[in-house]
Formats: C-alpha cells, structure tokens, sequence
C-alpha cells in the first residue's frame, strides 16, 4: 500500500458508478415493489451487468498504466469531520481490488442470469434480485473503500445481505433461525474489525489505509500485533475459518444461487482480502501473522473432516468452502510470499465452487429440491451438461493438472513448505493431508451424484436445466479449466500484485524442489481418489445413512461437535447470564421502580384528602396559606 | 386644583382597546340583531378584533415606555405577552365557536336564567336555542388579560384582574351538559375569586401604606430608600401575593382550579388555562421584578417554598386522578411550580426563561383540552380517562396529537416543552437555587409518569367495547389543534427564533 495512487480523472470518475449500479437496482426493485415484479429481474441482472462492464473498462484503463501508478482513487466527500479526525469517503481501485470487482461483478452476473430461471417459480423472485443487487452494491464498497472505515460499511452491508438472502425463506423456522444464526457469529467477528478500526484511530489518528501503512514497521510492532488479531477475528467471522465457522454450513438454507454466490465464491472470501489488504499491519507482527496461519490449517482439516460425511451435497460443498478458505488463510498468514497465491486460490476457487454450487442447484432442480446424496445416484444420464461442468468443478477442486486448482493449491502448499524449518514441514503436511482428504470427499460427493445406482424418489424425474442455467455454469467451467494456467503462467498474477502486496520482496531458496512439492501433492490426491473409489465404488452406497457407523463418522457427522461447544461454552452461559439479568431486572429495578410509583400513588392517595369540593374548606386552606405566608415574611422581622 | 386631561399614548395601548372596543361591538350585535343571525356576525367580528390587535401588536414592536400617567407599562414583556394572549385567544375562540360537535348545538347552555333540569331547560334545549354573548365575555377576558401583565400601579392591576376575572365567573357556568358541575364550578370560582381579590387589595393598601404611592417606580423607590415600615411593606408583600398566587393556581391557592377546570366547558377552561396563567405570572413577573425588586431577599425563600410545594403536590394529585380535565388541572398547578422556578431566580434568564415558558405551555394546554373536546359518547366529552383506552386504534391521528401535546407538557425532548423547562430550570440553578431545580427535576419525573401513562393506556390497550370515539374532527377545532401542535413541534426543534425573540425582549421598563 506504499503506492502512491493518481488523482481521479477520466474513466476512474466511473468508480462510483460501479458501486451506484447495483445500489441504484436495489432502491428501485424495494421502493417499487410488486410493481416490478415483472421486469425486476432483468433491471437487477442488466445493473449487476453494466457494472461488469465498468469494471472491464477500468481494467483496461489500468492496464495503460505502468505498474506503480496503476491504483486510482476517486474522493467522493468528507464523511466525518470530528476535531483533528477527518474520514473522507474514498474509493480506491488498484491492482487487488480489480480482481475482486471483476470477480464479483462477473460471477455475480452469472449468477444473476442463472437466477431468473432457479427463482423462476418463487412468486417473490423480485425481492430476491434486489437481495441479490445489494449484495453487489456493498461487496464493491467493501473492495472499493479507502479506509477501514469505509470497508467496514460494505462490511455491514455484505453481512445484511447475506443475513436477509439466508432467511430468504424464512416462512421457514429453521431457515429464519439459521439466518439469525449467521448474523450472530458474524457480529462476533464484526466486533474484531471495530475494535480494529478502533486501534488504529487511538494508536495513529487516523483509519485510511494508506494512514496506517504509513505507521508500519517495528516501532509499532505492538499495536500492529492487536490490530492484526482484531483483524483476524474479523476475517474469522466472515470467511467462516476456526473458531467462528459454524455459521456457515446452516447458512445454506438460502436458495442455491445464494450458496454459490455470497457463500461460496464472494463474501466469504472478504476475510481473505481484509487480511491480504491489511498486508501491512501483518507485516509488521509476526506473531498476530502465526496465528492467522494457525487459524488457517485448523480450518482446512477442520472443513475437509466435516465434508467427509456429510449427505447433504450443499452442505458438503459448504464444508469444502470452509476448508478450501483455509488454504488461503493460511497462504496469506505466509506474508508477502503467498498473498498473491492466497488471491490467486480465492479466484480460482470462485469459477469452480461456483460452478459446482450451481451444478448443485441444477441437480436440485430437477430432482424436487433434494438435496441428499443418498437419494441421487447415476445423475450423468440424466442430467449430461450439469454432469460435465460439475466433474471439471471436481478436477479442479482436488488438483488434477491442467485445472485451475492445481496451480493455485500447489503454489500455496509449495509456500507453506517454504516458510521454513519445523513450522515449514508441519504447514506443508498438513497443507498436503488436506489435499488429500479433499480428493476424497470430493470423489465422494462426485460417486454419489452421477455414478452408482440411481437411488431417486419415485416421484422424482431428473431432467437437465434449462438454458438459462445451464449457460452460466458452462462459462464458469471455462474459467475452472483455464483460470490457474492463465494466473500462474509466468507468474502473471504475482506480478500483477506485487505493487500492492509484496513490494520488494525477493523470494529465497525454496526448502523443496517445486517439482517434488507437486508430485507429492498429486501422490496425496491419488490416495484419496482411491480410498473414495473403494468406499464408495466398489460398495454400492446406501440410500439411508448407515446408523451404525465409528465415531469419528458421527464426530464427523455432527460438524466435529462445533455446535455441541458453542452451546455448552457460549450459549448455556450466556442463557445464565440473561436469566440472571433479567431476574435482576424484574426484582430490582422493576421492583424499585414499582415501589416509587406505588409510593407515589399512595402519597397521591392521602394529599387528595384535600380536595373535598367543599368551597368552605378551600377558603380555609387560601387563609391557611396566607397566614402561613405573612408569618413567613414577618418571621424575620418578629 | 385644575382638571388635566391625561396623557395617554393611544398607539401603544391601542391593542387592548381595539379588543375592548370589538367587545362593545358585539355587545351592540347582541342587542341590534336577530338571534338567529348574531352567530354569523360575532365569530368573524371576535376574530377580526384579535387578528387586527395583534397586527397593530407586531406594529408597536420593539416600544418601551410607560404610559396613561404611568398606569400602563408597554415593553418587551407586556408585547411578548399580549401578542401570545391574543394568538392563544383566538385559537381558544375557535374552539368556543364550535359548533359542529355537540348534536344539540355547541358547547354551551341553551338558556343560562333556565334552572337545571327544569321545564324552562327543556323547552330551550328543545328549541335548539344557542347564545352569543360568550364571544363579547371572552374579548372582555382577553382585554382585561392583555393589561395584566402591562399594568405599572397596583390599582390598575387590580383593575385589569377583575376585567378578566368576572367574565370568566360567568363563561365557567355555561357548560350545555352537567349544568349543577358547571354552575358549582362557577360560584366556587367566584367565591373564592372574591376572597382572593380582597387579600391583594388588603395588600395593596399595605403598601401604599409603606411607599405613599400605589405606583410601581415609587413603591421601588421606597424600598432603595429604606422610606417607610417594613412591617407594612413585608405585609403588603404576602398579602398582594396571595391574590396573585391564587390567580395563577400556586399550593395551597390552587384548590379552586380542578373544580373549575372540570365544570366549566371545555373550550373555557382551554382558553383559561392557557391565558390566565400567562397574563397573572406576567403580572406576578412585573410587580416582583420592578415594584418589589429591592426586598427580593425577603420574598424569594418565601415563594422558593412556594414553587416546591406547588410542583411536587401538583404532581402528587395529579397521578390519581381518573378525570381528564381534572388531570390537566393538577398538571396545571405543577406547571405554575415551575414557572415560579423561573421568576424565584430573578435574573434576566429567569425572566426569558418564564416568558418562553409561558408561551409554549398556553399552546399545548390549549392543545390538550382541544383533543379532549373531540372523544365523546352520547352524553357529551367522555372525559373519564378510561375512555381514552385504545384510542390510539380507534383515531391514531388524534392519539398521536394528543400524545404530543401530553410529551410537551411533560418536556420531553424535540417538544417546546422540553426548550421551556430547560429555560426556567438552568436560569433557577444559574441563580443559586439548587435544591428547587433538584426538586423541580425529581418532580418533572412524577409528572411523566401520568402523562406516559395516559399515552400507553391510549396505544397499548384495547379500546372499551362502546366507548367513546371520535365522530367528527370538526374545521374549527381542527385549525386550533393544527396551529398547537405546529407550535409545540416547531418551538421543540428550532426554538432558536423565538428565544432571541424573548431574549432582546426580557426587560422591564420602570
């Protein structure tokens, strides 16, 4: 963040416009109402695409541009203005945010488009494009922003939009408690970043980005230390890694395009940039940087354990999600030598979960929205294009070259090798242990859905998706299949970056050959192809979930007990905490206040005698008064 | 000894006159016109007079002097305070002129001579008859309010609290409904009016006694001298003040006041509440400030006394009372504590403070009993604070103005009153008085409790199965209860204009 960016002018003045699109689509599909139900979705879709649009013309704007002034930055007002603290409502376009504009406005206009015809049914389809409008519109402020401040905003946009499009279907309970459910662990990690944000003004008055990296360094080495963890319980919350991911998994209850969106390639990654765009406060703190890469693995086992047993195919996707941010968690908490594969996996991750999320979403649709494995089987029949884009998802996933996963988990294992001594072996194995158990639940989820026999409800009639669906999963493919040789080709996206994330660092010798880093990995994913392939090929799978199975099975089962903690550390506790407070509540502040208004009134109740509506009795009172007074007066005087 | 024709300057009385001179008009109305014609003559005659004085008001802005061979004091305070009395007086007007609510007609007796529940009674009220003379009686009230607060001797005080008191006796004792309350209310008013008047002359002659003058500047004079008898001047003290304590209901002088309050008609006791209470404390303001100012140290722990006794046991009475306009009148008697509050600290933020207050507490008075003409059952205002239960279902739109009326009598923010009471309370502590801001605080919490309380009983329970409604929202009454609420909101958001207004306005001419 040391770049110095070039004042707005020409196209960069369309900055705001990438953000005012979607928001403008928002405003207008809420306030019209039903009125809009007709064309909503396309106004919505057209937004989310204009702004793609923009956002393509700014990439090539920047591509101009030589690599140091390639960051723009448009001042929009001046937000606060308190004493000597001054917040001015900045955007800033540079090399990493471009990324995620176009990541989000693209995958996102796909996803639009897929949409219209998924929520073709729902009688309140409009509502949920302007959901999905606003999601746009403060996923861009988020990347977008100058300053914590103004990224914290589209933070808690984000956050909203993803609260409302979870419960989407809140006549639903569980739906609308799952959404709860999300908004709360998220407020957790929410109060990571305001504390953040907080730090930063008490420490160097001031919360713009380039404010604080003008402050980085060791002189600081403290403050950047607490701010880092504050960080980095933030990202925790929003990208779902340990000790705040339960969240995630329930949070599927939102309509699919929903999951491949917001919970699979876009917001859930916003830790993942918080933290690479916050490059220079981990830096400067070694240790608040160790723990995010501690946070990091214990997510990728943590995610890939989970998926290993769940039916549910979201759910499955979800846990990968989890593990899958873990990788690039744990790439970012290697400093300047794996932000740029941390980005790298995050983009990559984006075309392929997304393709696979709404590959899911395909199935469901022609299977009556069933979302159990156990109850699919032999799909690649019936369902041929969702089968190939979904299996090009899968090689992807588990790092089959030439697809896209490949280069980017390879590059993130090759750091974590690279980081160097004990640590550098521990990272990389368990880097690699994870790949492995990927290939297996990946192969997994794959065997259950497309191969075997079929296991379908009678009344189900699996049929492909129509066009609209279809489409977009097919362009996403495209980018599954290419997206990793085109950002590792010559270190392209490493390049791309570096201005931003890693200026000046020089990489050292590497502790493994890179090839032997990639032949082991391939050798950890053949392992877990073939234990799936044992497990689940050569023994038929059963359409109900087998009771009697080991205990890591169900440890597994039971998302490894994250829910059964949180309720017995934080939430049994804290029902305590509320009783309490509320039987304090009710005897003694009620009661107080009870017994003052009962003093009162019985007060009230005796002076009333005075009344007595006899006029006699109110001319003795006047003479009393008086008497009194001129007693008053003259008691002085006497 | 020669005869001198006065000087009086006729401009800057010309206000009062002009409310005087349209009040004989309509007592000529009354005499030269057919019955059934006065009521088209005398509403738009009433209004024209006060529009045209409170024109000439804003004409003669800015005047500081004495006049009427000293008798008539016009100066900041005098102009403040006549041009709220006649603003106030006719929006009390427009709710005497109703007639669109009462089925019978309006809001007062068919035939006043007739005995209640007489044969007399009957054939009046079956006739449909309806009288006028309540618009002369009330221009005679606003006369005499308006030289209230301008009088500069003791006589034309008294004068001016007799022209404004005795049509008031008799306006109390017109109620068309529950004529025995109506008429008790006004003898008892009159009665003690009477007792009342006679300790202010009883005073009044006490200190002519002290000073040998019954003028203001000489009284004040006396006192810088050290001219006459203590005892006579602390006597005249009390004994004035009691008559002007009763006047603006201050404990132990109030008792008159829920009684009346609740018998006389509503539209009345709106226009009386808000324009006595204005023009007696600004009286109370002028006879302190200028006549009594150098024996401030005898009579302020005398009225400091007063104020507590009068916020807290107003407050007191107030919570258990089941009445509405008996509610209003105990919430009336507080108010007068804590107006006190501003005058007990004599200083000039006591005296804009007690201006600004006065003015904002005649508008949501006003406003108040408007709302309270308007929810009624078959037998006339349901008054009973049971039936304001629901209301807020039934009429959310007269729910919600009177809840904004009762926050602005309680002072809660982003209400004139909350300005008000900020006014009177920092000016009392200003001045050293810290115990009567301590208790005027604790009591303003009393208090909200019985305002709250009648605005959760209005949104927060079921209305009674045949209890009162709102049937009709009148034009009239409307345009009434639209200038207070606009004045109670606007003078709670952006009370700036009027209290430089006030400010540049809050001193005495002597």
């Amino acid at each position: 963040m040391e770049a110095t960016h070039a004042l707005a002018s020409g196209t960069s003045s369309l900055l705001v416009w990438l953000i005012a699109l979607p928001a403008l689509g928002a405003t207008i599909l809420l306030l019209a109402g039903r009125r809009s139900d007709k064309w909503g979705h396309l106004l919505a879709t057209g937004l989310s695409g204009a702004s793609f649009v923009v956002g393509v013309v700014e990439l090539f704007k920047m591509l101009s541009r030589d690599g140091e002034s390639r960051g723009v930055a448009q001042h929009l007002f001046t937000w606060i203005n308190a004493g000597s603290f001054r917040v001015e409502a900045g955007l800033l376009l540079d090399q990493l945010s471009i990324c995620f504009v176009l990541l989000i406005t693209g995958v996102g206009t796909l996803i639009h488009v897929y949409s219209i015809a998924y929520m073709e049914h729902d009688h309140d389809r409009r509502r949920f494009f302007s959901y999905l409008n606003l999601f746009i519109a403060a996923m861009l402020l988020l990347v977008l922003g100058d300053s914590f401040l103004n990224l914290y905003v589209g933070w808690e946009g984000v956050g909203l939009a993803s609260y409302l499009l979870i419960g989407f279907w809140n006549q639903k309970p569980a739906y609308a408690t799952a959404a709860k459910k999300a908004f709360v662990v998220n407020r957790i990690g929410d109060m990571g970043l305001s504390f953040a944000i907080m730090i930063a003004f008490t420490a160097f008055g001031t919360v713009s980005f380039q404010g604080v990296a003008d402050h980085a360094g060791p002189d600081h080495k403290q403050v950047m230390t607490w701010m880092g963890l504050a960080l980095l319980l933030a990202a925790a919350g929003k990208s779902a890694q340990f000790p705040l991911q339960s969240w995630l998994g329930d949070a599927m209850a939102g309509p699919t395009p929903v999951s491949a969106l917001i919970h699979a390639a876009t917001m859930v990654t916003a830790g993942v940039y918080l933290i690479t765009r916050s490059n220079f406060v981990f830096d400067s703190a070694p240790t608040a940087q160790l723990m995010v890469v501690i946070v990091g693995v214990v997510t990728l086992l943590f995610g890939a354990l989970i998926g290993t047993a769940k039916d549910d195919i979201k759910k499955a996707l979800a846990a990968s999600t989890m593990s899958q941010i873990g990788y690039m968690v744990l790439a970012a908490g290697l400093g300047p030598a794996g932000y740029a594969f941390a980005i790298m996996h995050l983009l990559t991750h984006g075309f392929f979960k997304a393709s696979m999320f709404l590959g899911a979403g395909s199935v469901m649709h022609g299977m009556n929205d069933e979302v159990d494995m156990r109850k699919f089987g032999r799909l690649r029949v019936a369902m041929p294009i969702t089968y190939l884009t979904f299996g090009l998802g899968y090689l992807a996933i588990i790092g089959v070259p030439p697809f896209s996963g490949f280069f980017s988990k390879d590059k993130i294992i090759e750091a974590a090798f690279n980081a160097g001594g004990a640590r550098g072996w521990i990272i990389g194995l368990a880097a690699l242990l994870g790949a492995a158990i990927t290939a297996f639940y990946m192969t997994r989820v794959m065997v259950m859905t497309f191969f075997g026999q079929k296991r379908w409800a009678d009344d189900a009639h699996p049929h492909e998706s129509p066009k609209l669906m279809t489409a977009p999963i097919i362009i996403l493919s495209v980018g599954s299949i290419a997206a990793g040789a085109l950002f590792a080709f010559g270190s392209s996206l490493q390049q791309w970056l570096e201005p931003v994330v890693a200026r000046g660092f020089v990489e050292g010798e590497p502790a493994l050959p890179p090839i032997i880093v990639s032949i082991m990995a391939l050798v950890a994913v053949a392992l877990g192809v073939a234990l799936a392939y044992v497990k689940y090929v050569r023994v038929p799978v059963e359409a109900v979930a087998p009771a009697n199975v080991s205990i890591w099975t169900r440890f597994a089962r039971r998302d490894l007990l994250q829910d059964a903690f949180n309720e017995a550390v934080f939430m049994r506790p804290g029902q305590y905490l509320t009783r309490a407070l509320s039987f304090f509540d009710r005897k003694v502040v009620d009661g107080a206040v009870n017994g003052t208004g009962a003093l009162f009134g019985g007060l009230s109740v005796r002076v009333r005698r005075v009344q007595t509506g006899y006029v006699r009795t109110y001319a003795l009172l006047i003479l009393f008064g008086a008497a009194l007074v001129l007693a008053a007066m003259l008691a002085a005087r006497i | 000894m020669n005869f001198v024709a006065p000087v009086i300057n006729y401009s800057q009385v010309l206000p009062i006159l002009i409310v005087l001179g349209t009040a004989l008009l309509g007592v000529i109305v009354e005499a030269f016109f057919a019955r059934d014609r006065r009521y088209q003559i005398q509403v738009p005659l009433s209004i024209a007079g006060l529009v045209l004085a409170f024109v000439w008001i804003l004409k003669i802005r800015g005047t500081t002097s004495i006049t009427a061979e000293s008798a008539v004091a016009i100066d900041g305070p005098a102009l403040v305070l006549q041009g709220a009395i006649v603003i106030l007086g006719i929006a009390g007007l427009l709710l005497i002129a109703e007639r669109k609510l009462d089925s019978s007609g309006d809001a007062f007796v068919a035939q006043a001579a007739a005995i209640p529940g007489s044969e007399a009674e009957r054939t009046a009220t079956l006739a449909k008859l309806t009288q006028t003379e309540v618009f002369p009686l009330t221009l005679f009230a606003i006369a005499g309010m308006m030289l209230f607060p301008a009088a500069n001797d003791l006589v034309t005080m008294f004068v001016a609290l007799e022209v404004l008191s005795l049509p008031l006796y008799l306006m109390s004792g017109l109620a068309r409904r529950r004529r025995l309350l109506s008429q008790e209310a006004a003898l008892k008013y009159f009665l003690l009016g009477a007792f009342s008047s006679a300790f202010f002359l009883y005073g009044a002659a006490f200190l002519y006694g002290y000073s040998g003058s019954v003028g203001f500047r000489q009284i004040r004079e006396a006192i810088q001298t050290n001219a006459g008898n203590d005892v006579f001047l602390l006597t005249g003290i009390a004994l004035v003040s009691v008559g002007l304590l009763f006047k603006v209901s201050a404990v132990p002088f109030h008792s008159w006041t829920p009684d009346v309050y609740q018998g006389a008609p509503t539209p009345v006791t709106a226009f009386m509440a808000a324009c006595t209470k204005i023009a007696a404390f600004g009286a109370f303001a002028r006879l302190f400030y200028v006549g009594l100012s150098g024996a401030r140290w005898d009579w302020r722990p005398m009225l400091t006394v007063i104020a507590i006794a009068t916020m807290v046991l107003g407050a007191l009475w107030a919570l258990t009372q089941t009445d509405i306009k008996r509610m209003l009148a105990y919430s009336s008697v507080a108010h007068s504590g804590f107006i006190l509050t501003g005058i007990v600290a004599t200083n000039k933020a006591g005296l804009s403070g007690t201006l600004f207050y006065l003015v904002t507490y005649g508008f949501t008075t006003i406003g108040a009993f408007a709302i309270v003409t308007l929810v009624r059952n078959a037998s006339g205002e349901a008054t009973h604070i049971s039936g304001y239960a629901g209301l807020g279902k039934r009429s959310p739109w007269i729910a919600m103005l009177l809840s904004l009326f009762l926050l602005g009598l309680a002072g809660i923010p982003l209400t004139s009153g909350f300005v008000a009471k900020f006014a009177v309370f920092s000016a009392a502590y200003e001045s050293g008085s810290t115990a009567l801001v301590i208790f005027g605080v604790l009591t303003s919490a009393i208090a909200a409790f019985f305002y709250i309380r009648l605005i959760v009983l209005m949104f927060f329970q079921d209305p009674e199965e045949d209890g009162p409604t709102v049937a009709a929202v009148p034009l009239m009454t409307t345009a009434a209860i639209a200038l207070c609420a606009t004045v109670t909101l606007v003078l709670g958001i952006l009370p700036n204009a009027l209290v430089h207004v006030i400010d540049a306005a809050s001193r005495f001419v002597f």
